[in-house]
């Protein structure tokens, strides 16, 4: 009997490229994913931007077309969900009774929108957004005449948005924080994005707490507010974070805290176990701690310590964490994250759309957030992962070339 | 359709067709051909799909949009013919491009 190899749960991001990187890096033994959803590897991003406004389609989301696994016999075991992990003889077992053996395996097993726990949560028209089939769903409900509200002023929220607002529907956002985007963001950039927003006929009710959807014949009339409020919708997408899916690694007495946790190769506290992607608890040596992220950077860079392990490649250098998100004709590009930063300095001018925000510790840039300023965004990345100190005062002044910032 | 030759930092070619509106950095993706690493997928966010256009090509894949240019000003190895695959549409008059790969992508 051939040895067992890489077995993969979880078809995402991560699981689709840490398998095609495996073959890249000429790993040769056999390499299976196995996925709960129907479909193989799919991007996630563009499901709140470019395919929910129609403009990309389900090919083009595919992160490998389905003859790929094929040709690099990469095993696709697709529909069925991982019940179980017995460290001690190497197999996981599947909710269809099969057991399938490994020599190494990789937990990519991502993240589930996180619940509202409010009365009428079972409503017709009460939306998520985080599988292919979810976006699906929503693309169907929005569209001209049609009243979305979306629940938490994030990423997802607000790309859904703008991708309703684009599809003709009006558009209500409930965020509870006084700002949005609070956790994620400094008050400049929620700033500019709700007044954006507005500015294309979208409301938001701030500090404003959903405390249960109401309806009529079992479908969504509305949402009422902790104030008594209702506000009438057709449809709710709730965009409230996200939680990890570290249950089957916790049954399995691997280490969890908020996520698996792994170390800088992406090995859990068992040798022969990699967990990469939103699920993982995972060092960041830049800032000198542990965290959680979600981003396609986060899995892609996982993915290569991961497969790098495996094939016994030395460890990818660190990389500086980043992310993005489109929004009508906004490009937000982020980078690295504002620990320990002391102050913040803004290049450019918000009301004309190009700027970006810096968050220092001293004179070393921790992280950027930049909007429509691919230059700054760009040499920030570097210059977070070098830790060179800059001088403010040009970094202020947007006459004065991210060139000449970083140069000097 | 087009067929187009990558060649890897290394030497090593591939030649593939593409199909007609794709980009040719998906036209590498999916192909799994190394050194394009496309971690944005095509939103022009992240330099990780430059390539080095064959100056018989130049014309015919047309010139860096704004925000390449200032996304490829901060990408390693950049020389008067680098673009970013992500946004090279493929097209049947691009049958033939031979395109290159810079040393890393990072």
């Amino acid at each position: 009997m051939s040895e067992p190899g890489v077995v993969i749960v979880g078809a995402g991001h991560a699981g689709g490229t840490v398998a095609a990187l495996l073959r890249q890096y000429g790993y040769e033994a056999p390499i299976t994913i196995i996925g709960d959803e129907p479909v193989a590897p799919y991007q996630r991003p563009p499901l709140s931007k470019a395919w929910l406004k129609g403009e990309a389609d389900a090919e083009a989301l595919m992160l490998r077309p389905l003859t790929f696994y094929a040709e690099h016999k990469i095993e696709l075991i697709l529909n069925v969900k991982v019940t179980t992990i017995d460290r001690a003889a190497k197999t996981v077992g599947l909710a269809d009774g099969k057991s399938v053996a490994y020599d190494h395996l990789i937990l990519a097993l991502g993240s589930r929108a996180r619940p509202l726990p409010i009365p009428g949560a079972d409503l017709a028209g009460v939306l998520f957004l985080r599988s292919a089939a979810d976006a699906e769903t929503l693309k169907a409900a929005i569209g001209p005449g049609k009243r979305l509200a979306v629940i938490g002023g994030g990423y997802i929220g607000l790309e859904a948005a703008a991708s309703g607002r684009a599809l003709g529907a009006s558009v209500v956002v409930l965020e509870r924080e006084p700002r949005l985007l609070a956790r994620v963001a400094c008050k400049e950039l929620s700033d500019f994005f709700q007044a954006y927003h507005e500015a294309r006929g979208v409301t938001f009710e701030l500090g404003a707490q959903a405390v249960a959807f109401e309806g009529a014949d079992g479908k969504l009339t509305g949402v009422k507010l902790a104030d008594g409020r209702v506000i009438p919708c057709d449809e709710a997408l709730v965009g409230v974070g996200a939680l990890p899916n570290e249950e089957l690694a916790k049954e399995a007495g691997l280490d969890c805290s908020g996520g698996i946790v792994v170390d800088t190769h992406a090995r859990t506290s068992d040798p022969a176990i990699f967990a990469i992607g939103d699920v993982t608890h995972r060092p960041l040596p830049l800032y000198d701690r542990m965290f959680r992220l979600e981003s396609v950077a986060n899995a892609l860079e996982q993915a290569k310590q991961a497969a790098a392990a495996v094939t016994g490649r030395p460890p990818p250098p660190p990389e500086v964490t980043w992310n993005w998100s489109d929004q009508y004709d906004v490009k937000l590009q982020l980078a690295g994250i504002a620990f320990d930063s002391d102050d913040i300095l803004v290049r450019g001018d918000p009301a004309t759309a190009k700027f970006a925000v810096f968050h220092l510790k001293g004179s070393v840039i921790r992280a950027v957030e930049a909007v429509n300023a691919p230059a700054e965004f760009m040499a920030a990345r570097q210059l977070i992962g070098s830790q060179k100190p800059i001088d403010r005062a040009k970094l202020a002044d947007p006459a004065i070339s991210m060139k000449e910032v970083a140069a000097s | 359709m087009a067929k187009i030759t990558y060649i890897e930092f290394n030497g090593a070619e591939h030649v593939v067709d593409v199909k007609n509106g794709l980009s040719v950095m998906e036209g590498a993706v999916k192909n799994n051909i190394p050194g394009i690493d496309a971690d944005c997928g095509g939103a022009c966010a992240c330099a990780t799909c430059h390539v080095y256009v064959d100056e018989a090509w130049k014309d015919k894949t047309g010139s860096q949009s704004a925000m390449e240019e200032s996304m490829l000003d901060f990408a390693e190895n950049v020389e008067p013919n680098s673009r970013l695959s992500c946004q090279i549409k493929v097209t049947d008059a691009l049958d033939g491009l031979v395109v290159r790969m810079p040393q890393s992508q990072h």
